[in-house]
């Protein structure tokens, strides 16, 4: 369950940071919350929630009067023009747990939240205070930069501040500067996946249904098998590109769906009906049923270990600033 | 692949004169039609063409050479016809490998089932041979023939070659290019002395073109046919000007190749070998067609589990008769049938869809039972190829596309 305002609070005391709070009526936008504590010491902040087309999510926190241009941060991000929008609304849910209205970077304190990247406005460094939501926007704390990067560093976070509007080119001798804060690891939201694309533009086959991911078996009288781990981390089962980044991972989904079939294969009835041959007749059933899909996802895991092994190579030999970084002996 | 109007055929086999042509069923890159409501009869064709039935002895060879059984296309007659496949398997023999050759026209994101076919085969080819492979993204053509910018359709492109790459594709043998992006030096060398040697009267009977075509259009032709060449790619197969090429591809390309094959000899260079395809039908039958603007008329890669049951269970013509009484009596007309004719396509088992055709068509089976059983079919299809696309990153494309040696291409 997600943090309540209550315990977050109590967790600052307790990590003996310093901060005032202003308690008033819930406010949605920034002009609103100014109307109440506009006027005490401090940089108002504004926060996005925001994703790439590829469900990675940021959350972008800047002083009020920066001016921050999706466009720009997304070729910053190395997303190209058009990567970053808006976050729906069921992902203020589900990955910051906190209501409409209350985006802060103190959401990170939940895990759900754990893949969500943190760009900070290096202008909160010039003020002497800042203010944000502590995850409910019924309230606004003020604490100096130092006390929230204290926070960050005690949920094991790094503070990212950002030049929020600066504009450098990004081209093929101009690397995205932001890059490196881009998420290794995409969110899958359960249930999002129609939404999802009546969201965005045409057909993305990115976003893979979660629940969706029922292994239909040949005989429709089988019971049907689930790709989901076993371990039910939803999140994970649905994310090929990272188990076909990690070995542990993938030879993890391999044994899954091996002994969920194994399983479904003996039974009383089939203990009955093959007596000592089950073993052989479930052996045969596993190398029937899996070879294929097996194949696939090999195929990709193979395919995804090439692709790193080109790009690293190409980097090594692309760089002409840095004079002879790499080499090959 | 595409080009346009009435076919007459540059040069090899061919037997009938214009005239005779109109009142037959219609077969070329742009146009696919029967004869008055008909089925395409495929004897004809291969007839007409001239090229050669792929029969069950040459499939025979084919496992005995790659020991393993033949993939289900092969077997159920999907790919039916060649030409100089078994030159191809006859070198194969002796040690020659061979690469593969196909392609896309890159005219929209969404592929249907039919698009993928070809390249379930060739990935098979391609394992079952171990055999390097080329596909070729023909952003240029689509350009030069539909409402697109050059940017758009390079990108068209792109988002094409992730569901190319999904199908399975061994990245240790595999080259993808776009026209845009990789038409120059030895490929255009190529594309130059294949001009000189193709008249515009020539290309004007294959392809229809008229007087008020642009001429992006006349020179486009030479750019689908550089590919059978292997000198077309130094970077791949330098000193290897005697390496055949196998193109598997539709029927309806068989013209383009025609022109190719036909160029071949006198530029000193092995004709390219073709092993070709039924067409896939429409949902809505045979004598329909699948088209962009009907998105009812074929199963999409996108589409969800909801959607692919609600696709088949209203839109599949089904041979069934009207009532239950009438269907037990007189079973099913598998001629027309819809939905066996998809299971012939992607259904593995020999035995469960003899046993299923044997029912249905007696009418012990109903209708709705050979629907469910093929939706189950066609979602496991489709959930696999999406779940492989989501896996398919840009810097994966980027290296299916970048110019780069495949050590260990035959091996």
């Amino acid at each position: 369950m997600g943090f309540s305002k209550e315990q977050f609070l109590a967790r600052l005391q307790e990590l003996q940071i310093e901060f005032s709070q202003y308690e008033h009526p819930v406010v949605m936008t920034v002009e609103d919350q100014a109307k109440y504590v506009g006027n005490s010491e401090g940089g108002l902040s504004k926060n996005l929630f925001l994703k790439d087309k590829k469900n990675r999510f940021y959350i972008v926190s800047a002083l009020a009067d920066t001016k921050v241009d999706l466009k720009v941060l997304s070729q910053r991000l190395g997303l190209g023009k058009g990567g970053l929008r808006m976050a729906p609304e069921e992902a203020l849910g589900e990955v910051l747990q906190v209501p409409l209205g209350s985006v802060t970077p103190f959401a990170l304190v939940n895990d759900s939240a754990r893949n969500v990247s943190l760009l900070l406005d290096q202008g909160f460094k010039g003020q002497e205070r800042c203010l944000f939501h502590p995850l409910s926007n019924d309230m606004t704390i003020s604490l100096n930069v130092c006390e929230l990067d204290k926070f960050l560093r005690s949920i094991g976070r790094d503070s990212s501040y950002v030049d929020l509007e600066a504009n450098p080119p990004v081209g093929k001798d101009n690397p995205p500067d932001l890059a490196a804060l881009v998420p290794s690891d995409s969110i899958v939201l359960p249930d999002l996946p129609e939404k999802a694309a009546s969201l965005q533009a045409p057909p993305k086959a990115h976003v893979v249904s979660n629940n969706k991911s029922t292994e239909i078996t040949a005989k429709a009288t089988e019971p049907s098998r689930k790709v989901k781990n076993v371990k039910d981390k939803p999140v994970n089962s649905v994310q090929p590109s990272s188990s076909f980044k990690d070995v542990g991972q993938f030879v993890e989904e391999i044994l899954d769906k091996t002994s969920a079939l194994l399983l479904s294969e003996i039974t009383e009835e089939t203990i009955k009906q093959h007596g000592q041959q089950l073993g052989v007749v479930v052996s045969n059933c596993i190398r029937e049923r899996l070879a294929s899909e097996l194949k696939t996802d090999t195929t990709l895991y193979m395919q995804t270990a090439y692709t790193e092994g080109f790009h690293v190579a190409r980097k090594m030999f692309q760089s002409t600033d840095i004079h002879h970084q790499f080499r090959c002996l | 692949m595409d080009s346009k109007a009435a076919e007459r055929g540059a040069s090899e086999n061919e037997k009938e004169t214009p005239q005779e042509q109109e009142q037959e069923q219609v077969v070329n890159p742009w146009e696919v039609a029967a004869k008055e409501g008909g089925k395409i009869d495929y004897d004809k064709l291969i007839d007409k063409f001239g090229c050669q039935r792929l029969d069950p002895s040459l499939i025979d060879r084919v496992e005995r050479l790659t020991s393993r059984r033949a993939h289900v296309f092969l077997r159920r007659g999907v790919f039916f016809a060649h030409r100089d496949f078994n030159d191809i398997l006859d070198a194969y023999e002796r040690g020659e490998k061979f690469y593969l050759y196909t392609g896309r026209g890159p005219s929209s994101e969404a592929l249907h089932l039919g698009h993928l076919i070809p390249f379930m085969f060739t990935q098979y080819l391609q394992e079952a041979f171990k055999v390097p492979l080329v596909i070729q993204l023909t952003d240029d053509e689509k350009f030069l023939w539909k409402n697109l910018t050059v940017e758009e359709s390079r990108r068209l492109a792109r988002e094409n070659a992730k569901d190319i790459i999904a199908c399975g594709f061994d990245i240790r043998r595999t080259f993808i290019f776009s026209d845009f992006d990789y038409v120059g030096g030895a490929f255009y060398r190529n594309m130059v002395e294949i001009s000189k040697r193709v008249t515009c009267n020539q290309v004007v009977g294959i392809f229809g073109f008229i007087g008020e075509d642009h001429i992006g259009k006349y020179s486009f032709p030479p750019v689908q046919a550089a590919p059978s060449f292997p000198s077309s790619f130094p970077h791949l197969f330098s000193g290897k000007d005697n390496l055949r090429c196998l193109i598997p591809c539709a029927i309806d390309q068989d013209p383009y190749f025609r022109m190719t094959r036909d160029v071949a000899p006198r530029i000193g260079y092995h004709k390219p070998a073709l092993i070709e395809s039924l067409f896939f039908p429409a949902l809505q039958g045979e004598t329909g067609k699948m088209s962009a603007s009907d998105p009812n008329s074929a199963i999409y890669v996108t589409d969800s589990e909801k959607v692919i049951k609600n696709k088949i269970n209203k839109y599949a013509f089904s041979g069934g008769q009207d009532s239950i009484e009438k269907h037990r009596q007189l079973g099913a007309n598998l001629e027309v049938d819809i939905p066996i004719k998809y299971l012939s396509f992607f259904l593995e088992d020999d035995a469960e869809l003899e046993h299923t055709k044997k029912e249905y068509g007696s009418g012990r089976m109903l209708t709705g039972e050979v629907k469910q059983r093929l939706i189950e079919v066609l979602t496991k299809l489709v959930e696999r190829h999406r779940r492989a696309r989501a896996a398919v990153t840009d810097e994966m494309v980027d290296a299916f596309m970048a110019v780069r040696p495949l050590p260990n291409m035959f091996n």
